[in-house]
């Protein structure tokens, strides 16, 4: 939608959600009671924005449901640590188990909601997110492919563009992927956008964004109300 | 009674020949059996096939088999941030590696410890890891087939073992290591404490001692990073 140039403001220009509050916004997505896995990057943030009052259960692959905060410096135990390797506590409640049955709570629908990080998600719901193509190295998987296909809710936590202003919400991933039509939301510092068989729904925009801009920025065809929410923090 | 003790971490691994395939537990620096790695160092085995989800950190855990150009080939699902010495050998193709989603890496050496030949799963379909795999539809899903992993040893570390082989394990570093205890011909374990029989409850046995072979008794190691 072409604007008047002169009257708007560049759109790299704009502020966009911090890595936090891309976190913070995700954070309100996970609900009472919830078994959530969190993937490497901004997912690792959202524990220490879950919104008050609830209870939600983090998963991590090696083998731990109920982990709580990080451990404080001198109370660390390394045999406790979570898929960062980063010793974590536990809360009440919390049980150890083998590799095998941690994902066989992520590929077998036993999770609620699964958190990662992507490199590029398709209109159709396509996540990448393991290998940049050309990069040095063999790369990784990991748990990435079992949590792709497994989680009953999978959100993306991403910026909405790469370093260079290409967008990383497109029509059809170029990158490797990770799994095919496995994603249900993505939460950018642009947008939350859900993925659903019409095509990809713009729910809310980044506080002084338009609908426009974040389309501009966007790769594939947003679908939009007429009007669109901001996202808020409280 | 079958004696599995083994007196010494060298004695346990004497017969590793070369172009073995075994399997290490561990993950995130927590249940690597690594005082069964610097022994295997020492004995120089070559050729292996390395199972084990990752590839090292530096020269901690399967870094020292990399560094020392014990491996020829790696099936792991995330060679790691700090695998450098497994990187340069891979990057000069002096090692060869298969990827496998991590929960599939499981389920292929469970498969081989259950006796299933295969199974099928909509992990990895449409990516790298489906290529030159069969691909079919069941109840409406594009599945491939996968197979399972052998091995034909199992370096494994416990919290505690009693005499039989019967295994504990410390928090998370369970892990990978009562999967791959199953799977292997023989499993080798380093365990922190050994004690007599009858003395875990059995209620509170992880491992059962049918899938142990060796056992020895090792201070546990764990490499910063």
């Amino acid at each position: 939608m072409p604007g008047d140039a002169s009257q708007e403001k560049p759109v790299a220009a704009k502020p966009r959600l911090t890595r936090e509050q891309i976190a913070q916004r995700a954070a309100r997505e996970l609900t009472d009671g919830a078994y959530v896995n969190l993937g490497w990057g901004i997912p690792n943030l959202i524990a220490e924005y879950l919104p008050k009052g609830i209870t939600v259960h983090f998963h991590s692959e090696n083998g731990i449901l109920g982990m709580g905060p990080r451990a404080k410096p001198g109370q660390e135990d390394f045999d406790q640590v979570d898929a960062m390797k980063v010793p974590v506590t536990l809360i009440p409640g919390a049980s150890f188990f083998h590799q095998a049955d941690a994902h066989l709570m992520t590929r077998g629908g036993h999770l609620d909601v699964a958190v990662l990080g992507g490199f590029q998600v398709s209109e159709k719901g396509d996540l990448a997110n393991w290998k940049i193509p050309g990069a040095k190295g063999s790369g990784g998987i990991g748990g990435a492919m079992d949590i792709a296909a497994g989680a009953k809710t999978l959100i993306v936590c991403m910026e909405h563009t790469t370093k260079d202003g290409a967008p990383k919400i497109v029509k059809q991933c170029t990158y490797p992927l990770t799994g095919l039509a496995c994603v249900d939301v993505i939460v950018t510092d642009l947008a939350v956008i859900d993925v659903k068989p019409e095509g990809l729904v713009l729910r809310e925009v980044a506080p002084g964004w338009t609908a426009e801009e974040v389309q501009k920025a966007t790769g594939a065809p947003l679908i939009a109300k007429s009007r669109v929410a901001e996202i808020t923090f409280v | 009674m079958k004696q599995k003790v083994y007196p010494s971490l060298d004695a346990a691994v004497a017969d590793v020949p070369d172009g073995a395939r075994i399997m290490f537990g561990g993950f995130g620096g927590a249940g690597f059996p690594n005082n069964l790695i610097q022994a295997l160092a020492r004995k120089g085995t070559k050729n292996i096939t390395a199972i084990s989800n990752n590839c090292g950190t530096r020269e901690g855990e399967l870094g020292l088999m990399f560094k020392n150009n014990q491996v020829k080939h790696v099936i792991a699902s995330f060679p790691g941030p700090h695998a450098n010495h497994f990187q340069d050998r891979y990057a000069a193709k002096e090692v060869t590696l298969e990827l496998v989603p991590q929960g599939i890496l499981c389920e292929r050496m469970r498969a081989a410890a259950a006796g299933l030949t295969g199974f099928y799963t909509t992990v990895g379909v449409g990516t790298e890891v489906a290529g030159g795999k069969e691909e079919r539809v069941i109840g409406g899903d594009r599945c491939i087939l996968e197979m399972p992993i052998h091995a034909d040893y199992a370096f494994i570390k416990a919290q505690k073992a009693d005499e039989l082989g019967n295994l504990t394990y410390r928090l998370a570093a369970r892990n990978f290591n009562p999967i791959m205890a199953m799977a292997a011909k023989t499993t080798i374990v380093e365990a922190e404490e050994i004690v007599p029989v009858g003395s875990i409850d059995p209620e509170n046995v992880i491992t059962p001692a049918i899938f142990v072979h060796r056992i020895v008794q090792a201070k546990g190691l764990r490499y910063a990073g």
